[in-house]
């Protein structure tokens, strides 16, 4: 026993000694970022999780991208693109000299590649992923043809202006071939992409570490070492924030905010993502939790009036979001801001619901989360909220709740009267809240995305032209239209845009909030001088 | 002795056999379809169907058992449903880190408690008594994670002695071989690398060993003080011995056995990953790898972990077990 003692006492000693000898060098600009969890795998056509894509966002990159704070598009790999006048065919010129970061030219055959293996089931790649996000949001997509070495031609099925906007996402990043076929069934934990940094190493559950790239096309980044450290509990996150083990950190605790505020030594960055939070109220008569009062319109407008949308968001978002006024959140294009929300106003409620021939109100319920999601943390307590709210004009709404996966079923067969739900967008396009969300297409009993089963031709008409033009100020004009008409037919509530909220070190400079919740961490710098 | 452990051996595999039924069956009875987790708000009926035949849930319960059993009897427990890696793979991954952290936690805590236990026992009544009773109590009770933020905040922030979680400094690197960090930092000889695994083992090893020590100390206790009113004691101490002697090799050695029955039963628990613990201190274990794929319905990494779980908390009972008949030599396998 002591003579393991004066070994572990030797070694330690030896330990101390040697460590302190190192040769000293340039030390890299180093920036250690806390995320809560870990990425889930590393192939980004394959994945659907926030913490591997935020990953990736810096190893990857698209034919087009999102322009940095904007959910506006702008060219990328693609240095332009044009399309057919039947807007079926969109052809994209691609950028020339650009590599990936394993040497493997980027070109025409690379993006067939990262398409073809999602879409096509006889392509020899196809078997080594799920592509879950392929069937969610590109099922238009015909095909992808290599036109010559640097164009690229995608079919469609329909003409689908979004498309563009889909073009930005990660799934449609465009991954190195010859990397993909080497590691195989392994690829998704060997990344190679043409982006800013490359990929070093992935420590499962501890972290994955990035370097710069020297052989980027564009500027280069200013750090050279970008690490993403796991630390899942959010005090410990912000406790080694605050030592400075990691010089930014995600999700902070909502109820540690005023803290990190009062900190010298920390700077807290937050936008309102693409998400909304909102109450629909089942309009279907065709669905089993339809409840009559739900077809009149001012009932629907009196729950507006009766909601005290600003307590529930100071109190119970903490402040972490922003009360919403249309089903499409601030940040994104086309939001109507002349829109005028309905105020406050359990007096007015009761009128509306007097005139509607409900002067003691009714009897209904009330559908509540059982988990909480990225737009709406708590919802049971917001749920309980409303109920009291609803109560004081003469409503009784009882609250129900399910486990998530049943909830939603549920929720999409139209069991419900009232429910709580939310949503974030995959792509920056209004398209992904008013078409999926509030058309009549996806009011079908049993799988629908419109829950308040709303099914106003007009909204349809106007989705379907905003679909099919691909004239921008055209797009935006029809979805400020949708919003008025939405909010005049007042079929949900919408609460709240959930902020996202990133705390760093104050000598992190440069970095830019995404709607989208994209990482970017290309124009990050840290000062040399400020805390350590 | 060796059919002893031939019969435990086959005892083993009908446990592991039951508890895989039994965790096959539970896993489908939580309410909640996998596919319907996954795919969130999102999902078409069709892109649902899709997952659910991709990952064989269309079948008959049944089925799947008989299929999945096939497979993990060859040692294939499946891949995970969310990332695709061979859920084996994940485990023995991780295992390391989870029995790292869990063997010194245990050293931590008989280190502590075993002597704690020993003291109150020959002094008891005494202050020492007293106080290192309360302390025990203080111990059992302390919720681990708010424990664990404290020792963060002391030595990790104020006082900057320690690292805030994490098995190694992100500036550290070290080649992995065993995944064993102190074995593969000495088998490198890369000392900076032992002594960073070092100070991240600390504050961990403390908050979750701190139940077990209390446990250790409290049954130290009162399995010494049943041995010093032994009739042999006083014949022991009535012959002169001196009182050391009396304490380490009389009554210290007959008390063991209920000590190393909780100290065996607790090194079992931690085992199978500490949850609070791991995820307070960041510790990549096998405790937050179950909750995970709990949460995400991920059925092969339930399964999978499980029976690992299972599987180690009964060799770890078979070797308490073999233990005994070392320390007390009247005890005979047969």
């Amino acid at each position: 026993m002591k003579k393991l003692l004066i070994f572990l006492l030797v070694i330690a000693f030896v330990a101390v000694t040697f460590a302190g000898c190192a040769p000293k060098e340039k030390a890299p600009v180093t920036m250690v970022f806390a995320k809560s969890g870990d990425a889930v795998e590393l192939d980004p056509a394959d994945v659907t999780d926030g913490e591997s894509i935020t990953v990736m966002d810096n190893i990857f990159e698209g034919l087009v991208r999102y322009k940095p704070g904007s959910t506006d598009i702008e060219p990328c790999l693609a240095t332009s693109w044009d399309t057919s006048p039947d807007g079926l065919a969109w052809t994209f010129h691609l950028r020339k000299g650009v590599k990936f970061q394993d040497g493997t030219p980027f070109n025409a055959d690379a993006v067939v590649f990262s398409y073809e293996r999602q879409r096509d089931k006889d392509h020899p790649f196809h078997k080594y992923g799920k592509w879950e996000y392929w069937g969610w949001c590109f099922n238009e997509i015909k095909k992808t043809e290599k036109v010559d070495d640097y164009t690229v031609k995608i079919t469609l099925s329909k003409p689908f202006a979004p498309f563009i906007s889909t073009m930005a996402m990660f799934t449609m990043f465009v991954v190195s071939p010859t990397a993909a076929n080497k590691w195989k069934d392994q690829w998704f934990t060997h990344p190679v992409g043409t982006g800013q940094f490359k990929f070093v190493e992935w420590v499962k559950g501890d972290h994955i570490t990035l370097e710069k790239w020297d052989g980027y096309w564009g500027e280069k980044p200013k750090i050279d070492r970008l690490i993403f450290k796991v630390i899942p509990d959010a005090s410990a996150r912000l406790l080694a924030l605050q030592k400075g083990e990691v010089q930014g950190m995600e999700f902070p605790n909502p109820d540690d905010l005023k803290t990190i505020s009062s900190d010298p030594n920390l700077t807290i960055l937050s936008k309102p993502g693409l998400n909304v939070g909102y109450l629909a109220m089942n309009m279907g008569e065709d669905t089993s939790g339809f409840q009559k009062p739900f077809a009149d319109v001012r009932v629907r407008q009196a729950i507006n009036y009766a909601i005290n949308k600003k307590d529930i968001v100071d109190n119970l978002y903490k402040g972490t979001a922003v009360v919403a006024k249309n089903p499409i959140p601030p940040t994104l294009w086309g939001y109507n801001d002349s829109v005028q929300d309905y105020d406050y106003n359990p007096k007015k409620a009761k009128e509306l619901l007097k005139e509607a021939g409900y002067p003691n109100g009714f009897k209904t319920n009330l559908w509540a989360m059982p988990v909480s999601r990225p737009y709406m943390f708590d919802p049971k307590r917001i749920a309980t909220a409303i109920q009291a709210d609803l109560k004081k004009v003469g409503i009784n709404a009882e609250i129900v709740s399910y486990d998530w996966g049943t909830y939603l079923q549920k929720t999409e067969n139209g069991e419900h009267a009232m429910c709580l739900l939310g949503w974030t967008a995959d792509y920056a396009d209004p398209d992904d809240f008013l078409y999926v969300l509030l058309d009549p297409d996806a009011a079908t009993v049993g799988s629908a995305g419109n829950v308040a089963f709303y099914r106003n031709p007009k909204i349809h008409e106007l989705n379907m032209e905003a679909q099919s033009t691909t004239d921008h100020n055209k797009r935006i004009e029809l979805y400020k239209q949708e919003q008025v008409i939405i909010h005049n037919d007042a079929p949900w509530v919408p609460i709240a845009n959930a902020k996202q909220t990133l705390v760093f070190r104050n000598n992190v400079k440069g970095f830019v909030l995404y709607p989208t919740g994209d990482y970017h961490f290309n124009t990050t710098y840290i000062e040399d001088k400020g805390s350590k | 002795m060796r059919n002893y452990v031939m019969r435990r051996a086959l005892n083993l595999l009908f446990v592991l056999f039951i508890v895989s039924i039994l965790i096959f069956l539970l896993v489908r009875l939580a309410p909640g379809d996998p596919a319907r987790v996954m795919a969130g708000e999102h999902a078409s009926p069709e892109a649902l169907a899709a997952m659910r035949k991709e990952w064989g849930l269309d079948k008959p319960v049944i089925e799947q058992y008989i299929i999945w059993l096939s497979h993990a009897a060859r040692g294939d427990f499946g891949r995970s449903i969310q990332s695709h890696e061979s859920v084996l793979t994940e485990l023995l991954l991780r295992f390391p880190n989870t029995f790292e952290l869990s063997l010194f936690a245990m050293i931590f805590a008989v280190l502590i408690g075993l002597p704690a236990g020993i003291v109150s026992a020959v002094r008891r009544y005494s202050i020492f008594d007293y106080g290192s009773m309360v302390i025990a109590l203080f111990g059992v009770s302390m919720p681990v994670f708010w424990l664990g933020i404290m020792l963060l905040m002391i030595f990790g922030v104020k006082l900057d002695w320690l690292p805030i979680g994490g098995r190694l400094s992100v500036y550290t690197s070290l080649r992995p071989i065993t995944h064993f960090y102190l074995i593969d930092s000495l088998i490198e000889l890369n000392f900076p690398a032992f002594w960073d695994t070092i100070k991240h083992l600390i504050l961990p090893s403390i908050a979750l060993g701190t139940i077990p020590m209390a446990f250790i100390a409290r049954i130290t206790r009162s399995s010494m003080l049943d041995v010093l009113h032994q009739d042999y004691i006083r014949t022991a101490r009535s012959k002169g011995l001196n009182e050391n002697i009396v304490i380490r090799k009389h009554a210290l050695r007959n008390a063991l056995i209920p000590i190393l029955t909780a100290a065996g039963t607790e090194f079992a628990l931690l085992m199978g990953g500490a949850i609070l613990t791991e995820t307070v201190f960041s510790w990549p274990g096998i405790g937050t790898y179950i909750i995970q794929a709990v949460n995400a319905r991920d059925y092969p990494v339930v399964q999978g972990s499980v029976i690992f779980v299972a599987f180690l908390i009964a060799i770890v009972n078979l070797l308490v077990d073999l233990t005994y008949a070392y320390i007390d030599p009247r005890i005979h396998y047969k």
